[in-house]
């Protein structure tokens, strides 16, 4: 398969129904484009989901694709890889989808480091169940199933993925193509579990609950870029920095801040996980950590060949007629 | 039913026709290793065999309790026998729980072989009796044998270096011996066995437990414990071929590699332990060099779900589990039903509701397998009789679930799972042939997944085949473009083309045949382990000149052709039942014009052939 792809080769013929300026168009967009620019075949990617108003993106891609049950993916996702690891799958999911129904599998998927490129959009809100609170909404986020605020304290996503052992996470936001588009072709460059969580907003639903991130003339001021080997500097100058201090995260200039590395240990990227929702402090977007690790659809095919290769392929007369056998005359 | 051995005869050596022996001790006491090895021995000797293993539900219950007690019961003959035996002619009863547990099913006049060396006053008491029974009278009808194991294996063993605590986990293997002994058995197969366990990295352990074997088997002789000697000839009935033994799990797990096999595809097999089905999962974590795939996933959906995966990549996707988890896996068995992905689904039947009774049996998982899931959801459903049909059956559910791209599901249960048996080989070549084909591209022709074949089947495209990606999922599908579709025209023809689809598996399975009379007064229909319990008990009635006809159903859902012209042959149809009756509720829906009576017992038990030859002979008077 030389041939070259073009973004509008990814593209599927079905009518794309998410509302009028929802934000899972821009990531359709650049997911398409991405899928493009890495040159793999079409025919050689498979896009699988659970349910949610974002896990409808399969049906848009020209791709193989599995629109499953609500928070299967990634249970359906590792039996594929599983079964042919040459296939580059990815998986889409809501917060709902990823951290309430299917916080389990998502848990798992990321611990034993399948080869997948995970999108959680995380749009703080059960969208295609007309807004309700999701796990990862804010204490006292009104809806009609919490008229008096909610009480449930949030996940924050990128703690839990961590928290699992992940061994590529990453934050990205829909507002910012070029950013999102860098960050997808890091997680897809990435062997084993990639996860992205993508601030999506729900213009219906939750409209502007990223506003900070994705308004252009505070977004600099509100928010850092974890860049690999960069410093950490953010500011609508580039005047602002971070650095640590005593263990912790502090703000200073831009000449103080301290070069970004992701491939350390976890708990750095833990703290920096732990910015969202401070007033005080950018909340951070980029590459928060990657790690090597064994990766689990290779190890279970690994298995299989070295068996193959220690005792033979094995025949039906072999595995039938086995053990103790006697005959009868 | 067995043929009543008469212990006390003088005589040195009897032939006995069936044996049905139970041997009963602490969890601890290697009661299940025993029990194998004498069903082992016997296979070898040519003998037809049952057997039932009973475990206490939890794992390390208090020592010498009788929540603690292990049984295995083991049913040996020269003819051709079907159940493990209701009620056993010896009971080996290594410790008080195990006699109290134990005695009162032993057939009047059976023989008890007790172990005093664990009837001191604390035994008595763990085993919550006030007196000793060996001694109070509790077993006067009995002929009890009292030894003290525990001291002959001390001495048996003294020379052998072994601490005194090792030597006495000898003691099952001087009891076995002692069973050799009566029943004239070759001590080589479980010599062999024990030296292939322990040889290399444990000798003195190899030779401690042989010597304890043999020790057992030379009491039986030097110290006139017995009256007599028993041999149970070859049994005759048993068709030539080659045989082995074999339990109901792996014979599942074989089945399900070969079926893959024969399709020519690679076996997934996504799981999560529950008793009784986790063997089935062991089994084909050991068979990698088959390219078999196990992944042990988080639980039963995320099982399920992987199975459903692999299926979707171009692999054959299987998952094992038992009631509870069957439960979990409901939504997803409906997902492969709608994308018509083949899956094939185990479900080991156990004592339920909910977490029931986990080392018991029942057969009232057939509800659930038929019915629950939502929506109009039609899933082919086959049960196995037996253990060695446990492998037909098994191939079958890879056939229909790989040539209809349907989810299958295939019950068994915790009798069959652990219940072992003479398995005659198939003949390789012989296995029936499954039909599989991977769509491929056509030059300027659109891709169709949701097109039929003439059975009724929709193209199986896996990912990586140039030109024809497509998407399939949970919502409504468009006929033939498989595109997501809300139309309600279209989805009443779904509906329709989904259960015509399962409905026509039945022009693929064959009618099954009655066993006796063509016509009469009652047909004896079962489905499932009683197989074995409903032959017996008709069987002996028709020796006993009653006319009586059984039938055995594979396939539950759909049901075969042919079943309302036999039924037309009968005035009433017994169904027997390990649940209350769902079966008979089945056929009376399909099959309005026919008496159904229901026959359902729910002890976590296999049913009993003598009860249920009772209630036959009840109905054949009135
Ligand atoms: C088993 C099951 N329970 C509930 C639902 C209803 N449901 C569908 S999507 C959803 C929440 C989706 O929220 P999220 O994952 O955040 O996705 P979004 O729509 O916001 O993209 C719920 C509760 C379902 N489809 N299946
Ligand atoms: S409800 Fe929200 S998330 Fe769903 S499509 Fe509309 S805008 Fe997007
Ligand atoms: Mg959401």
């Amino acid at each position: 398969m030389s041939e070259t792809l073009t973004k509008k080769d990814f593209k599927s013929n079905q009518d794309v129904r998410w509302c009028p300026g929802c934000g899972d168009y821009a990531i359709l967009n650049v997911v398409q484009g991405v899928c493009a620019e890495l040159g793999v075949h079409k025919d050689n990617v498979a896009f699988v989901s659970g349910i949610g108003c974002s896990s409808r993106f399969p049906y848009y891609m020209d791709t193989y694709g599995f629109h499953t049950i609500h928070g299967r993916a990634p249970a359906v996702a590792t039996g594929l890889a599983a079964a042919n690891p040459d296939i580059s799958t990815w998986i889409v999911t809501g917060d709902g989808d990823a951290l309430s129904i299917g916080g389990n599998h998502l848990a798992h998927l990321l611990r034993r480091n399948v080869n997948v490129n995970l999108m959680l959009f995380n749009n703080e809100i059960y969208g295609l169940t007309k807004g309700q609170y999701s796990p990862t909404s804010p204490v006292t986020t009104r809806t009609k199933t919490s008229p008096m605020g909610s009480i449930d304290r949030p996940f924050n996503p990128l703690s839990f993925a961590l928290g699992c052992n992940s061994t590529f996470v990453a934050r990205t936001i829909d507002t910012n193509l070029k950013h999102m588009a860098r960050i997808l072709k890091a997680a897809a460059a990435h062997k084993g579990a990639s996860f992205v969580e993508i601030y999506q907003n729900c213009v219906i639903f939750n409209d502007g609950c990223f506003g900070e991130m994705s308004d252009k003339k505070i977004r600099d001021d509100r928010s850092v870029d974890l860049i690999p080997g960069e410093k950490m500097v953010y500011g609508n100058d580039g005047e602002k920095g971070l650095r640590w201090e005593g263990g912790a995260i502090v703000r200073c200039s831009a000449a103080d801040a301290a070069v970004w590395d992701p491939t350390g240990s976890a708990a750095a990227a833990f703290a920096m996980s732990t910015l969202d929702h401070d007033p005080e402090m950018p909340n951070p977007l980029g590459i928060f950590h990657v790690v090597d690790a064994v990766v689990y659809d290779e190890a279970v095919n690994r298995q299989l060949d070295e068996a193959v290769a220690k005792k033979g392929r094995g025949t039906l007369k072999d595995l039938i007629y086995a053990g103790e056998c006697w005959d009868v005359k | 039913m067995t043929t009543p051995t008469d212990i006390g005869a003088e005589l040195p050596l009897q032939q006995a026709e069936t044996v049905v022996i139970r041997f009963a001790g602490d969890s601890g006491d290697g009661m299940q290793l025993t029990g194998n090895q004498f069903t082992t021995t016997s296979a070898l000797a040519g003998n037809d065999l049952a057997t039932l293993p009973d475990y206490p539900a939890e794992i390390r219950a208090p020592i010498g309790t009788r929540a603690g007690v292990s049984g295995f019961q083991l049913a040996f003959s020269s003819t051709d026998i079907h159940t493990p035996g209701d009620a056993p002619d010896v009971l080996v009863a290594m410790n008080p729980a195990a006699l109290a547990v134990n005695y009162k099913q032993i057939k009047p006049g059976g023989l008890i072989l007790a172990n005093t060396g664990n009837f001191g006053k604390n035994d008595l008491k763990k085993a919550e009796l006030e007196t000793n029974p060996l001694e109070d009278g509790t077993l006067d009808g009995y002929r009890v044998i009292a030894i003290d194991i525990n001291a002959r294996v001390q001495e048996a063993l003294k020379d052998s270096g072994l601490s005194k605590k090792d030597a006495e986990r000898c003691k099952n293997l001087y009891t076995l011996g002692l069973m050799y002994w009566l029943y004239s058995r070759d001590l080589k197969p479980t010599e062999d066995w024990l030296q292939k366990k322990f040889g290399e990295k444990a000798p003195e352990l190899a030779a401690a437990n042989i010597l304890a074997l043999r020790s057992g088997f030379n009491a039986g002789d030097i110290h006139q414990l017995f009256q007599g000697r028993f041999e149970v000839p070859k049994c005759e009935d048993l068709p030539a071929g080659t045989y082995r033994n074999i339990m109901g799990n792996p014979a599942i797990a074989l089945g399900l590699i070969t079926g893959a096999e024969l399709a020519g595809l690679e076996l997934v097999c996504g799981s999560y332990p529950i008793t009784p089905a986790t063997t089935i999962l062991e089994t084909l974590a050991a068979h990698k060099h088959y390219r078999v795939t196990t992944l042990q996933m988080e639980d039963e959906i995320a099982a399920v779900c992987a199975a459903i995966g692999a299926s979707f990549a171009g692999k054959l996707g299987c998952t094992s589990t038992s009631g509870p988890g069957m439960a979990l896996k409901t939504e997803a068995m409906g997902l492969a039903l709608m994308t018509e992905l083949p899956l094939v689904v185990v479900n080991v039947q156990r004592g339920g509701p909910s977490t029931g009774l986990p080392t018991k049996t029942e057969q009232a998982d057939l509800n659930q397998a038929i019915y629950g899931r939502n929506g109009e959801a039609p899933i082919p459903v086959l049960a196995c009789a037996t253990v060695s049909d446990a492998f037909e059956c098994a191939i079958e559910a890879c056939r229909i679930a790989v040539e209809y791209m349907t989810p299958v599901i295939l019950l068994t249960d915790g009798y069959i799972a652990n219940g072992a048996e003479p398995w005659k080989l198939p003949n390789i070549d012989e296995l029936p042939k499954i039909k599989q084909k991977f769509a491929v591209a056509k030059e300027g022709e659109e891709f169709l997944p949701y097109s039929r074949d003439e059975k009724g089947a929709r193209p199986w495209a896996k990912p990586g085949t140039p030109g024809l990606a497509h998407r399939i999922g949970g919502l409504e599908k468009a006929h033939l473009t498989g595109s997501v579709c809300y139309d309600s025209e279209n989805h009443e023809f779904m509906v329709h083309a989904r259960a015509e689809k399962v409905a026509g598996i039945r022009d693929s399975i064959k009618t099954p045949e009655v066993h006796g009379p063509a016509k009469g007064d009652l047909l004896v229909l079962g489905w499932g382990s009683t197989y074995g319990a409903i032959t017996e008990s008709c069987e002996a009635l028709r020796r006993k000149g009653k006319e009586v006809s059984q039938m055995h159903l594979r396939h539950l859902f759909p049901l075969p052709h042919g079943l309302a012209e036999i039924f037309a042959n009968f005035k009433q149809v017994l169904v027997p039942e390990i649940n209350l009756g769902q079966l008979a509720r089945i056929l009376r829906a399909e099959y309005p014009g026919v008496e159904f009576l229901s026959h359902g017992r729910v002890l976590g038990l296999p049913l009993s052939a003598h009860e249920l030859a009772g209630k036959i002979e009840g109905l054949l008077e009135n």
